[in-house]
């Protein structure tokens, strides 16, 4: 309603909104300055102060030199972990996607509907359901405990999200261009190479950014299919948390946190328009 | 034909493998439900007893009456926070983007990152409590984490915190396709600025409003990250909810048959919610095109 103004309250209206903003900014600020501090000064006040002296060695042993479990690596390797199950599984769901999404949209075949319309049940169905038939199948093909076998799930379950949403933006391409395509003699993936492609940046843009975010952030398969070194960072996360337990480390933990929280956060700054757009298209199904 | 191979491999596997996997994963734990499975599957027939003995267990009546409580009030105050902020930044005000940022960054990041973040504010020895001690209003209280009766509550305000930029995200969207014709006929009938929000514009935000409400209670339902992160279930198992009892009967007492039986009602909770939800939509599709 961009025509209202309430000039009086105008006042007021900065005020609230101000506030609202620093309520949502204070977690991040609280963590991003306790990553800064030293366990001692935290131990002694509370989570919520100001760094006496800059404690830049927290993330060094963050990173690096940190006991998660028995080993002392800090969250290098589970980092490395997450990307390497976060990248193939996100360009790999986004391609067959893509292309799936065509098929669906824009070459009809028989029983296109009802297999597009089982494949978006994906986006309802509680994961609990899938965790043990994926365990059973992740142990007989022998992928259990490996990236490769998180790459395998994260992409076949991402192709409910990047068959939706490319299908949704081909829908919208006129179907002249492709039947005059198609009285030139080209194919399928001639059609998808020369007409398709060209026109699909931005939705391959909102595909990516949403499904690096998923899965990056993913938790429960990490923890369910994977031990020890295969650990994706979410999982370590929690790992750590129990392991400082009785020694609290916390402005370790902070800097462990602000680590692991920043590709997506990267991403959510370079993409937040394409971010938003996943987000409300997830959510107009 | 032969040809044709790529083209035909290239569209019918992936549809295949996830429609596939989908169907039959399905299929495999609701029958699993039924069988005597302990530590691992095996086949036999036990009818309903590991449903019976699931909602008989104190762990599933806990977690039940949570998610009922964490459902109602987290998509609640959700809706509330999300429209206020919506009307807020509706009101053509400066820096509007960043503020929409600021609303809407917790959604990029994991739940395991912010119910961390979540744990150390809202525990008493070393977060908001504490602080407020040190300030020197020592008789301040302020323990919900460690509270059986107010724990779950902790969720609430973590969840709240994470999900609303996404309601405002919705409703900001929906404010700004409101008819500006409307608006000034509304405002010509001398009606003012608070009269036109609730009488104009805010009955045409009844679709996205019911649209929201269905995915944070799809999103509460299968709540495990953000908890697991935040209380694990605690103290005691004040905060539990089924996600984390199937987890708990399938991986940690080794009882696959229960394991999978509590999963198939959460799969029936969602069922609940979102068929409604599909006959509303089908309903308001068939108006649409009659119109």
């Amino acid at each position: 309603m961009r025509e209202s103004s309430f000039a009086p309250s105008r006042v007021l209206i900065y005020l609230v909104v101000s506030l609202l903003a620093a309520a949502w900014l204070a977690p991040l600020v609280v963590v991003v300055l306790n990553s800064l501090r030293t366990n001692e000064e935290i131990a002694q006040g509370s989570m919520i102060g100001w760094p006496q002296h800059f404690a830049w060695g927290n993330y060094a042993l963050a990173w690096g030199g940190f006991c998660v479990a028995e080993s002392c690596n800090g969250i290098r390797p589970y980092m490395l972990n997450s990307a390497l199950i976060t990248i193939p599984a996100t360009i790999l769901s986004t391609l067959l996607g893509a292309v799936a999404g065509y098929a669906v949209s824009l070459w009809r075949f028989r029983g296109d509907n009802w297999i597009y319309g089982i494949v978006t049940l994906g986006l309802f169905l509680p994961q609990q359901m899938r965790l043990l038939p994926w365990t059973i199948v992740l142990r007989d093909i022998g992928l259990i405990n490996t990236l490769t076998g998180l790459v395998l799930i994260h992409t076949i379950q991402g192709l409910s999200f990047t068959v939706l949403f490319c299908r949704n933006y081909y829908v919208a391409i006129p179907h002249e261009l492709i039947r005059a395509a198609r009285i030139d003699g080209a194919g399928f993936f001639r059609i998808f190479w020369r007409i398709i492609l060209p026109l699909s940046p931005p939705i391959l843009i909102v595909t990516v950014i949403w499904q690096f975010t998923h899965i990056w952030n993913e938790f429960l398969f990490g923890v369910t299919f994977t031990t020890g070194q295969q650990q994706p960072v979410t999982a370590a996360l929690i790992a750590l948390s129990a392991a400082v337990a009785d020694i609290p480390q916390h402005g370790v933990q902070s800097a462990a946190v602000i680590i692991a929280a920043l590709p997506t956060l990267l991403v959510y700054l370079l993409g937040g328009r394409y971010f938003v757009r996943g987000l409300t298209a997830g959510a107009v199904k | 034909m032969v040809r044709r191979l790529p083209e035909f491999l290239m569209i019918w596997v992936p549809l295949l493998l996830s429609a596939a996997h989908l169907i039959s994963f399905s299929i495999w734990t609701i029958w699993i439900s039924f069988t005597p499975s302990t530590l691992i599957p095996v086949s036999g027939w036990v009818g309903l007893h590991n449903y019976t003995a699931v909602l008989a267990s104190r762990n599933w009546q806990i977690a039940f009456d949570n998610l009922l409580l964490f459902g109602i009030a987290f998509v609640l105050f959700s809706l509330m926070t999300g429209l206020v902020l919506a009307i807020l930044l509706d009101q053509r005000i400066r820096a509007e983007n960043v503020l929409r940022s600021i609303f809407l960054y917790p959604l990029a990041v994991s739940f395991v990152v912010t119910g961390t973040v979540w744990s150390w504010l809202l525990n008493p020895g070393i977060g908001i409590e504490k602080l407020v001690h040190d300030l020197g209003w020592t008789t301040f209280h302020f323990d919900w984490l460690v509270n059986r009766d107010m724990a779950i509550w902790t969720i609430v305000i973590a969840a709240v915190w994470q999900s609303s930029g996404f309601a405002m995200a919705l409703f900001l969207a929906g404010l700004r396709s409101v008819d500006a014709d409307i608006i000034k006929a509304a405002q010509i009938d001398g009606a003012g600025p608070i009269r036109t929000y609730w009488r104009v514009v805010l009955p045409t935000l009844w679709p996205i409003t019911i649209t929201v409400i269905v995915i944070q209670l799809q999103f509460a339902i299968s709540a495990f990250d953000l908890v697991r992160a935040l209380t694990n279930g605690g103290p005691g198992i004040a905060t539990q909810l089924p996600a984390l009892v199937v987890y708990d009967l399938m991986f940690q007492r080794s009882q696959l048959g229960r394991g999978a039986a509590a999963a198939v009602l959460m799969l029936l909770i969602l069922l609940a919610v979102l068929l409604p939800y599909a006959a509303w939509r089908y309903v308001q599709r068939r108006q649409a095109n009659h119109a």
